[in-house]
Order: structure tokens, then C-alpha cells, then sequence
């Protein structure tokens, strides 16, 4: 069944899109991230322009966030002094992301900074986390235990002023680099239309040392501000955000996301983030490849304004 | 000169210039609003046309040749080119075309390199080679000759849309003085008023013209998203921010496990 997608400006089948959604749900049910670093550059595949991609991913990872973060509120799972915190740099990042994204385009460079993007990101953090896998793998063959203390946060970070206690995940931290990282997050997501989970996530874990038994939800907390943040400014500035495509995109992705989830309770920890490692990894190289070799139109054409 | 032969002279001109009995065009085209559904995949308009001959036309037994040129809104349009910086890929070159036609179809019974000199192609503004597309060259506005790189480009990309074609049998001559043409108008065509000028010419010289004009206008539920998105941003964005919540929730709904 083909469908005309009004802003994307192409027929679609819509059991394409569906499948895409569903397969993208379920690799993110399966490792516990939004799935934004492979629904976009899976939409740019198959033809539809890199601004449009971005710009109605981020409305379809506030849906599966907002599920998620459901869920985790009932679980007490979620921080929310940490969840404001990281808001206060995540809002004001997004903000700027949107502010950037238009800046670029207009100068043509867009496509090209996504892609970019794209390729610097997944490549480090897929090879670190397969590698990191690979070594708890290893390990775990050896016979060895895995280490399962929770060092304190790095040094220089205890160092900082402006210290708060966060109750919930038992950790007094500066909030400077709390806001830094929301920051951060926030504006890479709205140029490369992700939630960022997968690199705040391990941020959290590793440099803030915050409990697994909070970081997930709280991560939630930003995707799904910051995510629906981005939607609202994307469309209100560069009027891309294509709202059938995202519908078709949240359907697809919430049932994918049922089966993912079922199917990560089976695999092991390890296999897991060595899976995952490999997948965003693939998702960079192809992003690499697709710059080097030369196009085969060496010319591309946009209508400026507001058309006729 | 006196006024008195001014107005001699301006109504021997005048005269001279449009012959009152000379050729005239008549067309129309068989539909003058075209409504796209959200299941349009592309239609044909078909334009009929008709030679009167008065007391002052070419000879009877002249072979008349007819080009239309068919063209849509207009718009600005950039277009880049890509190069290759530190071994990837980049946008480097970039030309502004300025209010060209987002649709532009030019239809005629043979070449038209057949029907008329280079040289009046060009003062005629029949073909797509000699469609004037202005370009942005600093500070001023100029168009380019047809061989330029980016308007080469611009065309070729445009016509692989379907959106610029140059069709020399597409005009049928149904009787010597009678003829028709088909309109493609491709899934793609921006909305908007469609402009058609129709030129007669006989001996490689120009006769007569006229025009007449179509609309088209899109309906249905894709259509009315995109204009919401572009003309209300604000009220969409908050519209598909709360979609995308309330489709989070419903799902929290109906997967609920715990």
C-alpha cells in the first residue's frame, strides 16, 4: 500500500515503513536505548532527505520514550532531581541544535554534518562497546568474576563546586557536569535527530557514576523532553517534521518494542552491549562508505522559501 | 513631425504590426482546475487548437508548426554541486536560479530546430534550451547560455522528476489547421496557476500566439498536513509533540506488564 508522505515529499509503502519501525522498536526493546541512531539513518536509505529524517525521528523517540519513561515512573526507577538537572543543559542544547540544524542548511552543509556526525559517533562509541564487550566476554570464558563495585565518580569531577546530594541514586555531585552532559546530548540530538541514550547511558554510568538502578529511566526523562523539545522547534523553524511518517514510524516502533524487550531478557549482559557495539558500528561504517565513494549525482537542487 | 503624423505613422505601424485578418489562434484545454487526490499518480491534460485563416494569411496549403510551453509556479532554487575535499564528499558550488517554473513542459508537431532559426528560438523563448532560467551572478540577475554546468544540471535533474520535458511530437496536427496536444502533469506538479503559451509559426518564422492558463490544486488529508506544516509550524508542532505522547501512552497502556 503506498502512502504520500506530505512533507518528506515521496510515496512510501507503508509496510516498509512499519517493518522499519518495528524492526528499529525491537533492537531498541532489546537493548534498552531509543533506536534513534539506526531509525534515521534507515530513513535516509531508503530516500528520504537527511533533514526530514531528523526532524520526525525526534517525534517518534518522544513516543517510545514517553512509553519507557512510564514504566520506569512506576518502578521508581527514575532520579528527579538528576532528570531536572540534566534538563536545565538538555533544553537550552536542543534549542541550539535546532538553531545550528537551520543555520546549515541554509548554507547547504547539512546533509553533510549529519553524515559526519554519524560517522565520528557510531564508529568510537560502536568500537568501544564492542570491545568492551568482547573483554567481559572474554573474561567471563576465563572463569574470572566480573567486577561489580561502584567506584566513585572520577576525581576531577568531585573536584567541582556547586555540589547537590541526589537522593534517589545516592550520589553528591557538582551539577556543572550534569548540565554539561544534558547539554550536550540535547544538542546532538537535534542535528542528528537521536534520543542519545546510547551515549548518555554509558556518560552516566561511567563518568558520573550514577546507579544502573536509576540511569536508565532518568536518561529517559531527557530523551523524551529534549525529543519532543526538538519536534516542536523543528517544526516550527524548518517546518520538516513529516507527522504521518513519525505516526507510522511510532506504531511500528512501539509493538517492535514489546518483542525486543522479551528477547534482551535472554541474552546475557555481554552479548548484549557486543551486539549492540557491532550494530552502531555497522551504522557508521555505511555512513563512511556512502561519503567516500563518488555519487553518482554530483548535483543535488532545493526550492528556497516558501515555494511558489 | 507633427502630431498629426505621429498618429499616421503610429496607426500604419500598428496596422502593419497586427494584421486584422491575419492568423489567429484558438485553444482550450479540456480541464481548467486539476484536483490531485492523495492516490494521484500523474494525468494527462489535453489541449485542442484551432488556426483561423483570414483574408490576409499565408498562402492556402502553408504547413503551420505550433510549439506550447506549459509552465508552473515559480520559485528560487539552488542548486549545489559536490567535489571531493579531503577525500569526501562535499557541497562546494552552489548557483541561485531565480523565479524559474517549478513545472515546465514545451510541446511541439517536430524539432525545433525544424521550426525555427536558432536565432529566433531564441528571441521566441521556444525550447528548453532557450527557456530563460536567470541565474544569480553577484549582485545582478542574468541568464546563462544552455551549456552552462548547473543549468545543465538543474534541468537534468528536474526532468528526471518528470517535472521539465520537451516533447517535439507531442502536438498532432488533426487537420491542417486543427490540433492537439497531451499535457503530462507527473504525481509531483507543485500547485498552483499553470501558465500555457501557444506559438504559431510557418516557414521558420513567427505568426501569431496566445495563452491560457490552468490550476491546480491539491486536496485530501496529505495536503492538508503539509499546509499545516508550513503556514501553522507552531500549532503543528505542538499538534505532533502531543501525538507523539499520547501514542507513548496508549502503548504504556495496552503493553502494560507490571
Amino acid at each position: 500500500m503506498q502512502l504520500f508522505l506530505p512533507i518528506a515529499d515521496i510515496p512510501v509503502n507503508v509496510f516498509l515503513i512499519l517493518a522499519m519501525g518495528a524492526a528499529v522498536g525491537f533492537v531498541s526493546g532489546m537493548f534498552g536505548v531509543g533506536g534513534g541512531f539506526l531509525m534515521t539513518p534507515l530513513l535516509i536509505f531508503i530516500g528520504i532527505s537527511p533533514a526530514v529524517a531528523v526532524a520526525s525521528v525526534s517525534s517518534h523517540m518522544a513516543a517510545s520514550s514517553f512509553s519507557g519513561a512510564l514504566s520506569y515512573w512506576r518502578k521508581r526507577a527514575i532520579d528527579p532531581a538528576l532528570a531536572m538537572v540534566l534538563l536545565c543543559g538538555g533544553v537550552l542544547g536542543t534549542a541550539l541544535g535546532v538553531w545550528v540544524f537551520a543555520l546549515l542548511r541554509s548554507v547547504g552543509q547539512l546533509d553533510l554534518i549529519i553524515a559526519l556526525s554519524y560517522v565520528i559517533l557510531l564508529t568510537a562509541v560502536g568500537t568501544l562497546m564492542f570491545m568492551e564487550g568482547l573483554r567481559a566476554m572474554l573474561r567471563a570464558r576465563r572463569g574470572g568474576t566480573v567486577i561489580t563495585r561502584r567506584p566513585r565518580a572520577q576525581s576531577w569531577i568531585l573536584g567541582l563546586p556547586l555540589k547537590m546530594r541526589f537522593k534517589r541514586s545516592k550520589i553528591y555531585l557538582s551539577v556543572i557536569p550534569i548540565i554539561a552532559i544534558g547539554l550536550l546530548i540535547g544538542f546532538l540530538g537535534a542535528i542528528m535527530g537521536i534520543g542519545g541514550s546510547f551515549l548518555l547511558i554509558p556518560i552516566m554510568i561511567y563518568i558520573l557514576r550514577v546507579p544502573t538502578s536509576t540511569v536508565i529511566g532518568t536518561a529517559m526523562i531527557l530523551t523524551l523532553v529534549t525529543m519532543v523539545i526538538a519536534t516542536f522547534l523543528h517544526a516550527v523553524t524548518n517546518h520538516l517534521v513529516d507527522a504521518v511518517l513519525a505516526l507510522v514510524l511510532m506504531i511500528g516502533g512501539v509493538i517492535g518494542a514489546q518483542f525486543g524487550a522479551r528477547a534482551g531478557q535472554r541474552i546475557r549482559g555481554e552479548h548484549l552491549r557486543l551486539l549492540l557495539g557491532l550494530l552502531i558500528l555497522s551504522v557508521g561504517i555505511r555512513f563512511a562508505v556512502e561519503l567516500v565513494i563518488q555519487p553518482q549525482e554530483l548535483y543535488s537542487i532545493r526550492e528556497l522559501g516558501g515555494g511558489g | 513631425m507633427t502630431a498629426k503624423a505621429f498618429l499616421a505613422a503610429l496607426l500604419i505601424a500598428f496596422a502593419t504590426m497586427k494584421p486584422a485578418s491575419a492568423e489567429n489562434l484558438i485553444v482550450s484545454v479540456s480541464n481548467h482546475r486539476i484536483t490531485v487526490t492523495p492516490n494521484y499518480s500523474g494525468e494527462e491534460l489535453v489541449l485542442f487548437g484551432s488556426i483561423e485563416r483570414g483574408g490576409k494569411s499565408l498562402p492556402e496549403g502553408t504547413s503551420y508548426d505550433i510549439v506550447v510551453t506549459v509552465s508552473g509556479p515559480r520559485g528560487d532554487v539552488v542548486t549545489r554541486r559536490k567535489e571531493r575535499k579531503l577525500g569526501v564528499w562535499v557541497n562546494v558550488d552552489s548557483r541561485e536560479f531565480i523565479q524559474v517554473p517549478g513545472y515546465l513542459g514545451i510541446f511541439a508537431n517536430r524539432p525545433i530546430d525544424n521550426i525555427a532559426s536558432p536565432d529566433t528560438q531564441r528571441r521566441q523563448q521556444v525550447g528548453l534550451a532557450s527557456f530563460s532560467l536567470p541565474q544569480r551572478m553577484g549582485p545582478d540577475i542574468a541568464n546563462v547560455v544552455a551549456s552552462d554546468p548547473f543549468r545543465s544540471a538543474f534541468v537534468r535533474l528536474r526532468t528526471e522528476h518528470g517535472l521539465y520535458r520537451e516533447q517535439t511530437s507531442a502536438v498532432t496536427f488533426l487537420t491542417p489547421t486543427l490540433f492537439r496536444t497531451g499535457i503530462p502533469l507527473p504525481a509531483e506538479v507543485p500547485i498552483g496557476t499553470y501558465d500555457i503559451d501557444i506559438k504559431l509559426f510557418a516557414n521558420g518564422a513567427f505568426v501569431a500566439r496566445t495563452d491560457t492558463a490552468f490550476d491546480i490544486v491539491k486536496v485530501g488529508f496529505e495536503q492538508f498536513v503539509a499546509n499545516a506544516a508550513r503556514y501553522h509550524g507552531f500549532l503543528y508542532g505542538l499538534a505532533t509533540a502531543l501525538m507523539a505522547i499520547m501514542t507513548g501512552w496508549l502503548a504504556s497502556v495496552i503493553f502494560r506488564r507490571d
